[in-house]
């Protein structure tokens, strides 16, 4: 067996995420690619949750309904689940909490977790173990390879959790044998994970964030690495702050980012036009979820697409990018950053739930090469004026301290030393800078893989974001061509005409009601012919995708 | 003096408290420059309302932000380079009001940034509102029927928050006020003025003021029962009382910004340490 899926569910709070984790890790460790999903409620403890592993010998970026393997912590993980089941899914279940009657006993196996847990002195929340030693022995796994795991990553009582692991995997019988792989071993890490070593590599300095999901693992990785990558990372009072605090670092040349959701964004808006009018660069990662408003906190969405390519007062450029997979997100969250830097406006690093949250095999030999590139810095010459016009609306940077100069910036229209203004050429002046700064980031965008295109075929599908993953599986099955929109803004008009050669029906994938992507390619003179939306809070499943675009096509 | 004044025309108006606030921030920066302070290393932060406008009148470094949220603009610049000194010169409105928080968490975190709060009981760019320290019977054409609701003391609220300078000010009295913007400058932590900055146009309050202002002394700056009496003897209902200026509270905590890193001069390459980190991950 070369391609598995397996569910784990359970209560939300009991280690159900830790424990896909250390599946995908051991899949992993076997040479697979790896997808983990990651299904909870808004809730810290009870409430039913589920993830799913799913691992093949190339690189994936989706998940299955229809699973190999349920783990079954509880009864509520069979009942949800009864669809995701096939004829021979195994389901090895604890027997003191899970009633198997009228299920065809053959595929089920019961542990009881209870008794072994008790008979090796092991902690409740050591359920999990036992139950991954019972899934190691099914698919003839090596337990080794799960020791090797726990003194990694989960190493505190590593020895107990392996006893209880044994216990599980003794009282399993083998199914079938996942195959070892000659493939390298890759890191498995989450969407906010991959931007954040994007960030880092492009130089990233600070990042001040408020926690709010999805995007927390970011803060939570550079609280982490502060010392060892000399960051600083700050938590302060509201978002409004965090923005505030972004121009701050800006103004002084310290490279930062911010990190939040719909709801906190919707605070940052007064800043982020700030940041438009003094042309300071700052970068937001935005990690949609479901809304409006609180929503539902812990599910997806891509709903804030028209929000984010209009927000703030005022007209400014800005460059927003969605990566679509871990690779993307590393990449392009350090384009973000370099470019935010080299044209002095917010960049977006528009991501949601389901890329923030779930994790992905990451080959970073499969992103194109990332470095810090340096922004356009004053020269030293005469008398510094922050705001020089220039060719092409760039003017030199340069921050303070600044021995016999002054640095000058201002949320009012302002002359080219900073200073407030009302002359109504001033005022034309400062917004056609910006425009030629929009005219040319578009223009060396052109360059780049803005507008990505797999497969061939005169039928379309057309994604954005973590869609991306999805849509490649589906498009190859049907024989479609996929476009998949990476930049959002400057919009990439030549990139999209040239993909859509040879396309005569162009069905757009979204995860919103409305079809965002589809109304920003209509103001830009682009017809999307279907429409297909997805807005329950779920990522699309191979299987919700092909019913989808079968109706679509009929 | 004129060296550090820009040639842009001021746009308060004339007999405007904020001029002697200006102009006593240019005093001090040249006492500064020949104490041997090098001035590039100050930066004025401003929110919005006519106090703002201060920033574009004197030639140092200068951030005007937005309404309200100069403090936490300021902050991170201090993070930036604990090497400056970043001063906010903000409104009553602005910062009593809008970024009420902003305020009270710089104290509690005892930043080093000096908070000039240009208090003239009034939204005067707005043309005249209740602010959160406008006297009861202030009526203004918004509110002709008077004020619906109390002032708080906004001084009380940094006591209490953990600020480590606290003083208020009357810029009429230039020796003093000199002094006090001087010293709370010097202050290492978090410092804030509540100055009685005098709208001339909204809220004239000169003739009170020079009236019922009165200098105190406090022997035991670190005395926070002592601050908390004086700082409460006038609740700002009326200024038809004894109104203590001075400097009311001073004590040393460590600062935030010294509980970061400092930036390295030149960024270091990060290649081997991130697939190092990658290795994390596997
Ligand atoms: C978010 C926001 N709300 C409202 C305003 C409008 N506004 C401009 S100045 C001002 C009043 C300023 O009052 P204050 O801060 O006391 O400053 P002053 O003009 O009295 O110096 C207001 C409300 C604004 N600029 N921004
Ligand atoms: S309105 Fe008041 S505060 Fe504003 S400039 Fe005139 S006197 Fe000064
Ligand atoms: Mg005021």
């Amino acid at each position: 067996m070369q391609q598995i899926s397996v569910l784990a569910g359970g209560k939300t709070g009991y280690g159900i995420d830790s424990a896909g984790l250390i599946i995908s890790r051991l899949f992993s460790r076997l040479g697979y690619q790896v997808y983990m999903n990651n299904d909870y409620p808004s809730q810290i403890r009870g409430g039913h949750q589920f993830v799913i592993v799913r691992a093949a010998t190339h690189k994936i970026a989706a998940h299955s309904d229809q699973v190999d393997v349920v783990l079954a912590f509880n009864q509520d993980a069979l009942d949800l689940h009864q669809s995701s089941l096939k004829d021979n899914t195994l389901v090895i279940y604890d027997s003191a909490k899970v009633q198997v009657d009228g299920l065809p006993q053959s595929a089920f196996q019961g542990l009881d977790v209870g008794g072994i847990l008790k008979a090796e002195n092991g902690s409740p929340d050591m359920d999990r173990y036992c139950m991954i030693g019972g899934l190691c022995r099914a698919l003839n796994i090596d337990l080794g390879l799960l020791e090797e795991l726990l003194r990694k990553h989960d190493a505190k009582l590593w020895e107990q959790k392996m006893k209880v692991a044994r216990q599980g995997y003794a009282r399993t019988q083998q199914v079938t044998t996942l195959e070892q792989l000659l493939q390298p071993v890759l890191p498995v890490l989450n969407g906010c994970q991959a931007i954040g070593l994007g960030l880092l590599k492009a130089g990233l300095q600070a990042y001040v964030a408020y926690p709010m999901t999805p995007v927390s693992p970011i803060l939570e990785l550079f609280a982490c690495l502060e010392p060892e990558f000399e960051l600083q990372v700050v938590l302060p009072e509201s978002e409004i702050a965090v923005m505030l605090m972004a121009t701050g670092y800006a103004y002084m040349g310290v490279k930062n980012a911010v990190g939040t959701s719909g709801g906190g964004f919707s605070l940052m808006v007064e800043g982020l036009s700030l940041a438009g009018q003094a042309e300071l660069p700052v970068v937001v990662v935005l990690g949609q979820r479901s809304g409006p408003s609180t929503g539902m906190p812990t599910y997806t969405a891509q709903a804030d697409l028209g929000f984010v390519l209009t927000a703030g007062h005022g007209e400014f450029p800005r460059l927003i990018v969605a990566p679509g997979d871990a690779e993307e997100a590393y990449y392009w969250s350090g384009v973000a950053l370099n470019k935010a830097w080299q044209y002095q406006l917010p960049a977006f690093i528009l991501a949601d739930k389901t890329l923030c949250l779930n994790h992905y095999s990451f080959d970073i030999k499969q992103a194109p090469e990332l470095h810090e590139e340096q922004p356009v810095l004053w020269d030293g010459k005469d008398q510094y004026r922050r705001y020089r016009q220039t060719d092409n609306g760039i003017s030199p940077l340069a921050f303070p301290p600044l021995a016999g100069q002054v640095v000058k910036t201002n949320s009012y229209v302002h002359d080219e030393f900073g200073i407030i203004s009302e002359e109504p050429a001033v005022a034309k002046a400062a917004t056609d800078k910006g425009l030629l700064k929009e005219r040319y980031l578009a223009e060396e965008l052109q360059a780049w893989e803005t507008v990505k295109v797999y497969h061939e075929g005169v039928c379309a599908l057309l994604c954005w974001g973590s869609n991306k993953g999805v849509c490649l599986e589906i498009a190859q099955q049907l024989g479609l061509k996929l476009i998949q929109l990476v930049v959002l803004a400057p919009f990439p008009t030549q990139a999209l005409r040239d993909a859509l050669q040879g396309v005569e029906q162009l069905i757009s994938v979204e995860g919103n009601a409305k079809g965002q992507l589809a109304i920003l390619l209509q103001q830009h003179g682009f017809q999307v012919d279907k429409q297909i939306h997805k807005y329950d809070g779920r990522p699309f499943s191979l299987e919700d995708l092909a019913n989808a675009v079968w109706e679509a096509l009929k | 003096m004129s060296q550090l004044k820009t040639t842009a025309p001021v746009a308060w108006c004339p007999g405007c408290g904020n001029f002697e606030i200006m102009n006593s921030f240019i005093a001090v920066l040249e006492d500064m420059r020949n104490e041997g302070f090098p001035l590039e290393n100050i930066i004025m932060v401003s929110g919005i309302g006519n106090h703002g406008k201060i920033v574009d009148y004197v030639q140092i470094n200068s951030f005007n932000s937005i309404h309200g949220r100069a403090i936490p603009t300021a902050e991170a610049i201090k993070l930036a380079n604990p090497d400056t000194k970043v001063v906010c010169f903000v409104g009553d409105g602005d910062t009593y009001a809008e970024g009420l928080e902003h305020l009270l968490f710089a104290a509690k975190r005892n930043i080093d940034i000096t908070v000039v709060v240009h208090n003239n009981r009034t939204y005067a760019l707005a043309t005249a509102q209740f602010t959160p320290t406008t006297q009861q019977a202030y009526k203004a054409s918004t509110m002709p029927y008077g004020a619906k609701e109390s002032p708080f003391n906004p001084l009380e609220l940094l006591l209490v928050s953990g600020a480590t300078f606290i003083a208020r000010g009357y810029p009429v009295k230039k020796e003093h006020f000199r002094k006090l913007l001087k010293d709370a400058i010097a202050h290492r932590g978090f410092s804030c003025i509540d100055t009685l900055q005098v709208c001339v146009t909204f809220n004239n309050l000169y003739e009170t003021y020079n009236k019922h202002v009165v200098e105190v002394e406090i022997d035991d700056l670190t005395n926070f029962e002592e601050a908390l009496r004086v700082i409460s003897s006038w609740d700002y209902r009326t200024s038809e009382v004894p109104i203590p200026i001075g400097k009311f509270f001073e004590v040393n905590r460590p600062g935030y910004e010294d509980k970061f890193t400092r930036f390295p001069p030149v960024p270091e390459d990060r290649t081997v340490e991130l697939l190092q980190l990658l290795d994390r991950f596997i």
